[in-house]
Order: structure tokens, then sequence, then C-alpha cells
């Protein structure tokens, strides 16, 4: 067997590895969801992410196989050459002989290229018209910012007075079409939700817009997928899709201003936090911080992550978190402030009692 | 030998550039020593407010004037804390404007901390205690960046948001255009 032989049969062995790894992921993933929010795009829970599937198995399936024919084609060739030895004297002939006509085989091949590229465009055009058809009635609007390094939403239904804020979790209506309106900050981003929808970049000074329906009830993780700075890679947004019922009671429960807290420790936690440096960037509804350059804490308690899915929400995370921000997450804008232990824990008290 | 020479004149160029883009996240601020304390003189604070005394600057040299990155850092915080609000992008407005040469309370570095820290008569916050102090120190870099006193290679250059050309102001432009009724044309028929 000649090298270049040998060559080519381990080139055909990875290939088909690869398609056959491929499409057992395929079931593997759809069987054993991810338990800390999914992130697939071979395991769809929408239709959106449904048709950007079936794109992309016409196009698997289409290169896959010209691949293979061109690999046949090859390996047809390397057979069929002239074999000589060391001895035997180069072939020259061709370089006088005149440039040889286009053949028929040559034309063929290129008519099926062409087809070939033709019916991947048609293919192109058919989803992305089945992308724009998804009823939109009764459709959920959220309003959803980038910044470096965190999502901002905001529920949009309802009056003035019943928009509300919330940051790096999205809570959806199973069945129920939702349409987002994606806004930059600072930098380019791009919110990608694997098994809901395709990407979408968010660019500073446009708005661009992005419509999803969850069809099955879960947690669906989310990614910013445009280099936005250093920790890109820890700006998650979590979709967690519910029944209809319960949407409609976070959504009452997010209206509401900011718990009074009750005992003694978290009442100082809450003075604390409007006097301190929590409220330069940090809103509670219903007290005087009111800034909006850091997530809404009105309910942070009832999130389940911290810091964009850097952390999981627990006490002693959240006091992690406020001592030393730059430690999980360096560069963020979170400074640390400097508090006394007891300050400390006086104030992960009380944004532990906002539900 | 030359080339060697000029190998390390190379290696400290490229060194001064570290010191102008570092980017350090460590979390014990500078001027974290105990200073001494000063009084409250702006009767406004920020949401709710603080008693007792600010704290003084314990040198007369703001950490972060050689760092383009810190004093990026101040330009973001001085639109994030609302000193637009009043100084304007530097041109002032309702506050004295901080692009000249004029300083009511000093523009040395320790002056613009004790300003920021401690509030002024008038009308300027006292934002100590609001503010972790490194963040002062950068925003004082950046205020002394827009009068010209910091080297040019650190200062920051003008926000997007000025340039005419910025779909927002562009957007704003539009909105006028809508409200105001056109002018009639010179010569036209009442």
């Amino acid at each position: 067997m000649t090298p270049m032989m040998n060559l080519f049969l381990r080139f055909v062995a990875a290939l088909v590895l690869a398609v056959l790894m491929l499409s057992l992921s395929d079931y593997a993933l759809a069987a054993n969801p991810l338990p800390e929010g999914a992130h697939n795009v071979l395991d769809t829970m929408g239709p959106q992410a449904g048709h950007i599937l079936d794109l992309w198995r016409v196009f698997l399936y289409l290169c896959c196989a010209v691949f293979a024919l061109i690999l046949l084609a090859l390996l047809y060739f390397l057979r069929r050459q002239p074999r000589g030895d060391a001895g035997t004297p180069p072939e020259l002939g061709f370089v006088d002989a005149p440039e040889p006509a286009p053949r028929r085989h040559v034309t063929r091949a290129v008519i099926a290229s062409t087809l070939g590229l033709v019916a991947l465009i048609v293919a192109s055009v058919f989803t992305d018209r089945a992308l724009a058809r998804l009823p939109l009635t009764g459709a959920v609007n959220i309003d959803v910012t980038g910044h470096q390094w965190w999502w901002t939403a905001r529920y949009r239904n309802g009056g003035p007075d019943e928009e509300f804020n919330t940051a790096n979790e999205l809570v959806v209506p199973v069945g129920k079409p939702v349409i987002v309106n994606l806004k930059s900050d600072d930098v380019i981003h791009s919110m990608w939700l694997p098994n809901l929808a395709g990407k979408k970049d968010l660019i500073p000074g446009r708005s661009a817009s992005l419509q999803f329906r969850a069809d099955k009830p879960g947690v669906y993780r989310g990614q910013c997928v445009e280099f936005c700075g250093l920790q890109h890679a820890q700006m998650t947004l979590h979709v967690f899709a519910v029944p209809q019922e319960q949407f409609d009671a976070w959504v009452q429960g997010q209206r509401q201003p900011a718990a009074e807290p009750a005992d003694p420790r978290a009442q100082r936690g809450k003075q604390l936090f409007q006097s301190v440096s929590c409220a330069m960037c940090h809103a509670v509804q219903g007290t005087l911080a009111g800034a909006q350059r850091g997530p809404d804490l009105t309910h942070v308690a009832s999130r389940k992550t911290l810091a964009a899915g850097a952390l999981p929400n627990t006490p002693e995370d959240l006091a992690a978190w406020i001592r030393n921000p730059q430690l999980y997450k360096p560069g963020s804008s979170m400074p640390a402030t400097p508090l006394s232990q007891e300050d400390l824990d006086a104030i992960v008290a009380y944004l532990g009692g906002l539900k | 030998m030359r080339p060697a020479l000029i190998l390390v004149a190379l290696a400290a160029l490229a060194l001064t550039a570290c010191e102008r883009e570092a980017r350090r996240f460590d979390t014990p601020s500078k001027n974290q020593t105990p200073a001494e304390q000063a009084p409250r003189m702006g009767t406004l604070q920020p949401a709710a407010p603080l008693q007792g005394q600010v704290r003084a600057p314990l040198r007369n040299d703001s950490p972060y004037e050689e760092n383009a990155y810190a004093v990026n850092q101040g330009k973001r915080l001085y639109r994030w804390y609302n000193c637009s609000g009043c100084h304007s992008m530097g041109g002032g407005g309702i506050g004295p404007p901080l692009m000249d040469s004029e300083w009511r309370y000093g523009g040395d570095p320790a002056s613009i901390f004790t300003s920021i820290m401690q509030g002024r008569p008038q009308g300027m916050p006292s934002f100590g205690g609001h503010i972790p102090e490194d963040q002062v120190w950068q925003i004082v870099a950046y205020v002394r960046s827009m009068s010209g006193q910091l080297r040019k290679d650190v200062a920051p250059s003008r926000a997007d948001t000025l340039y005419p050309g910025n779909p927002e102001n562009a957007r704003g432009k539009e909105h006028m255009e809508q409200a105001q009724p056109p002018l009639p044309e010179p010569g036209a028929r009442r």
C-alpha cells in the first residue's frame, strides 16, 4: 500500500467517525439534557431552533455527500495512475501538448456544484421564511440590553407602571411567542439561546429583534457569542420556560416593590445599602436606591445565579462576591466595597430577603 | 555591543507601555492606610446621607495618572455617577467647567479628591463613603485629563456621543425636525 493510499484511508476513517459521532450525540443528548440549563443546538425546544437545525442538517448531509464523492474520485484516480519506480524516466509529453478543452465530466461537475449551491440557497431562503412566520399574537415583549458583562431585561407588557426590570434571567411562558428587542449599552454583544433560537447581534446605537417560542418547560442556558471583553465567557443568560399560570404569578411578584425587611439585621442592611456605594449603581424599587448602572436588585433573591451566571445565588457566594468581585470576574464594573463583617452580613441578609 | 543596547532601550520602552496599558484588578484599593479625617462641606449626598467625616488623601498624587485604562474607567464613572449632570462634558453648566485652567478649590490631585469627598458649598455633593476611594482617584485622573494636566497618550479621546455622526444624535435631530414646522421659502406667497 502506498503512503498516499494510507493517508487517504485514515482520512475516510476520520470522516466516517465524525459523522457517526454527530448522529450519535444527537440521540445521547436528547435522552439526557444537561442539568443546569440545557445548552445544545441539537436538542431543540422551540420552532425557531428547529428550523435552524433542519437547515443545518441539509448543509451537513449535502456537504458530506460532496466530500465523500470527491474522496471517491480521488481514490479512483490514485488507483488508475500508471505505476513507476525511481528508475522510470519522467513523463514530459504533456508539456508540449496543447491545452485540453474542457471535458464533458468537468462540465458535469460544474453543473452539479452549481445545482448543489443553488439548493443550499433555496434551503436558506425557506428557513428564513419559516423563521419570519412565527405567529406573534399575544407575544411577551422583553427589551434586553447587553452590558459588559451582564444583561438587563425589561418586561414591556402592560402599562408604564406595570413594566419592570430584571437581570440575567428571563422567565417566559411555555407555548407563547416571545419578542426580544435587543440593544447594547457599550460594545457589540450577541445573544444566543441554542435550544430556542439563532444568534442575534446587539449593536450599540441600533436595535434588533429576535422572536422565539419555548414549547417545553425547562431551563435553557444562553450566552453572549460576540467577544466583548475580559468577561465575555461569563456573560450568561438563563431562560426559564414555565407554565402560563406560573409565569403570571412571577410577573405579579416582579411588579411589586421590594419587600420591607422584618428582622433588625436586614433593616440595618437596607439602611447600609442605600448609604454606601451599592446605591450608586443598583436599584431596589421602593427605596432610595434608584440607579440603573448595575443589575436591578428589587427581587434579587428570586434569581438562581449571581453576576450573569458566574456564581450560584447563595448567601455565602453573595457575601464573597460583594467582598471581592474582582476575584470572580476580573475587570467587572462592580468595585469591592470595604465593609466590616457585620455590615456585610447585614447587607447579605437584606438582599437575601428580596424575593 | 550596540544591538544589545538597542534591545535594552526597546525593552525599557515596552515596559513603559505596559504601565500605560496595565489593567490591575487587585481589591485592596490604594489609599487604604489610615488617613486623617475631613469634615463634609457639601450639604447634598447621593441616596441616603451618611454621618461623620470623610477620608483625606494620603499623598498629593493620583495613583492612576500614568494608566490609560484607569483614566478611561474614570471617564466612565464621571458619566455613571452623573458628574456630567452639572459639569457637562467638562464645559460646565450648573457646576463650574473642568476643562479650563481656573480652579476654585485647586486643580492638583489632592484638592480634586477632597472636593469630591467633602463636597463644596453651593451644590457640589459630598461623595465620601458613597464612592470607593480607588474610583474617586480614577475620576480625579480623568478630571485632570480634561484640563490637559495628564500625558497626552494616557488621556482618553473624546466620547463617541459628542460626534455629530452618532445615531442617537441623529434620532434627536429627526425628532426636532418633525416638531418644528418648515420655514417658508424666501419669496414664497403668504
